[in-house]
């Protein structure tokens, strides 16, 4: 689940940006927890956004660690360079619609959410 | 959408009959060939907000609906907060009180000709725009709070516009009910550097002519004439909006079964506008609705700036300033009864009709502005409120194009470059930072807005006044 939520932050900065763009040059730590696991995952691309937004950064790089329905993760990116990383839009927030984190009889893990932009 | 399913009340009017567990109707004004473009989603979610606590008359969908979180976009729900009625986030959005604002230039279309590409570039490098832009302003604590108590007239009052701007703003530039106290720390920490910056995606400022006039008497009311030039500022509450909505959203989610309601889709929480969350959200979402107001007014001294600079004369009347997602407390009859009613728009317009007390006294006679943005290639158009708005829809009209295709749709069909070089060779000028961005906003990914015009005014929602097309479009 920890690496579904990974792919998940990947996947939520790819629609701002090519990941391999943003070089991991600082480490930002961040923490959540909520009710249930669905919550949990909008709570945590959420708390990307937030960090995002405040400190002028983009993450390419994630690092989660889970524990029931609480996590602690470390955000690895850079200052946002508009010429370089070239941002096509701003998420605006991670929504709780068809928001889902769900486990296949293989035990795959699968994290889905839909973001405003 | 199947229209098997519907019941046609007239030309512009189609019913979703009440069913389950809705309260009342669904009701989405548009015409034939829109109703055909609406994804079956929008029946969904209508059904599901007309199943709402306290929720008056129907659920509507304007002529521009398309399915959004929770509530579809282009919606609008009143609800009586005297039998139960909720307030929801989801009902608002993401963006707070994004809205358009028009200001008249003395510039006419030939004229702009003459200074486009000096123009274009004085807006694109004096108005910060795209993700992570910051302007010259940066709030400490003190001037944070007095700014999301006064919105717009707190702008005003720091050097940003004149006083004569505010009775051309909703609520006269300011919701007075704004609670800066329920705006968090995180909401206010991703503000501080954004005063003054027009966002991204479907955000715009855009040097629009005056097309064609349907409406002599009120486009002269508004000061418009063929071929004089606007300009249109599309934004909203950056990034302290998007986090009000979305800690409110978890916590509606987290505290609507205390109250007893329980919904599917959790984008539909709600809370009793009267309880202690509701009152809450209430507070901060005006509070974030002032944030919007006081943006748009900065970003609308920012363009009289540049154009003291490129043609020394810097006066820029405001035209008016509307909000499309907004929650607000108004008065309206029901069954013969005035009640005060809490109404949101999500994706739509606050329209007043002629006399109503809320306009400024230059528009009273003719009634409302209604500001509705095209895309980048086509074009805008300015209706004004009718009377029969506040009978039919709560004064509520439409707000744009709505979207015909997904971002990633638009991103593998169109070229971003080939975008900005068709628009050139259509003689309108495209300034951005993103080449993916403005693929996104392809205008071929969006709804026809002339169709979606014309059944508002056909549903007697607003009437036509003016047409605008773009000259000069600057994208975040």
């Amino acid at each position: 689940m920890a690496e579904a939520f990974e792919q998940a932050a990947v996947a939520m900065t790819a629609v701002i940006t090519p990941p391999d763009r943003i070089l991991p040059q600082v480490a930002i730590r961040v923490r959540c927890e909520a009710p249930d696991r669905e919550l949990l995952l909008a709570d945590w691309l959420n708390a990307i956004l937030r960090e995002m937004s405040a400190l002028r950064m983009l993450f390419s790089r994630f690092e989660v660690t889970v524990s029931g329905n609480s996590l602690e993760a470390v955000l690895h990116g850079e200052l946002l360079d508009p010429a370089r990383h070239e941002p096509a839009v701003e998420v605006k927030g991670a929504t709780y619609f068809k928001l889902s984190v769900a486990q296949d009889e293989a035990g795959n893990w699968t994290a889905q959410c839909v973001v405003d932009v | 959408m199947d229209k098997s399913k519907l019941v046609r009340r007239s030309e512009w009017e189609w019913e979703i009959p009440r069913a389950g567990r809705m309260e009342v109707p669904g009701l989405l004004f548009a015409s034939e060939s829109l109703i055909d473009e609406v994804d079956e989603k929008v029946r969904e979610q209508l059904s599901n907000v007309a199943s709402l606590p306290g929720i008056v008359e129907a659920a509507f969908a304007m002529p521009d609906a398309h399915w959004g979180y929770g509530f579809p976009i282009g919606g609008v729900a009143a609800f009586d907060p005297n039998q139960g009625g909720v307030i929801s986030a989801g009902g608002v959005g993401f963006d707070i009180s994004c809205g358009v604002r028009t200001l008249l230039t003395p510039l006419r279309r030939d004229e702009v000709e003459k200074i486009r590409d000096t123009l274009a570039d004085a807006l694109f490098y004096h108005i910060p725009a795209g993700m992570g832009s910051t302007s010259r302003l940066s709030l400490d604590k003190r001037a944070m709070t007095a700014m999301l108590k006064g919105g717009a007239r707190w702008a005003v009052s720091q050097g940003y516009g004149v006083a004569g701007d505010l009775e051309c703003v909703e609520n006269g530039g300011g919701c007075g009910d704004a609670d800066p106290d329920e705006v968090s720390e995180q909401a206010r920490r991703r503000q501080t550097e954004e005063m003054g910056t027009l966002g991204s995606g479907n955000h715009y400022l855009e040097l629009q002519a005056v097309a064609e006039i349907f409406d002599p008497v009120i486009a002269a009311a508004y000061g418009l004439a063929l071929d004089k030039v606007v300009v249109s500022i599309h934004c909203g509450s950056r990034g302290l909006g998007h986090q009000v909505a979305t800690e409110f959203s978890r916590r509606m989610i987290l505290e609507a079964p205390q109250y007893g309601i329980h919904v599917t889709d959790r984008e539909l929480a709600s809370v009793p506008a009267h309880s202690p969350p509701g009152k809450a959200y209430y507070g901060a979402m005006r509070a974030a609705a002032n944030c919007a107001l006081a943006n748009r007014q900065i970003l609308s001294h920012f363009v009289r700036e540049v154009f003291k600079s490129v043609i020394g004369d810097d006066k820029l009347p405001l035209l008016y300033d509307v909000s499309h997602n907004l929650c607000s407390p108004e008065d309206h009859e029901v069954g013969g009864v005035k009640k005060r009613l809490v109404v949101h728009r999500k994706g739509a317009t606050r329209a007043l009709g002629p006399g109503h007390p809320d306009l400024p006294a230059r528009y009273r006679p003719v009634g409302q502005p209604v500001l509705v943005g095209g895309t980048m290639g086509t074009t805008s158009y300015i209706l004004a409120g009718t009377e029969e708005s506040g009978r039919r829809a709560f004064n509520s009209a439409c707000h744009g194009a709505g979207r015909s295709q997904s971002r990633s749709q638009a991103l593998k069909q169109y070229r971003g470059e080939d975008v900005v070089e068709n628009l050139r060779r259509r003689n309108i000028t495209v300034k951005t930072r993103s080449f993916r961005g403005v693929a996104e906003e392809a205008p071929a990914a969006y709804k026809d807005v002339s169709e979606v015009v014309r059944a508002t005014a056909g549903a007697g929602l607003a009437r036509l006044v003016a047409r605008l097309e773009p000259m000069i479009c600057v994208k975040g």
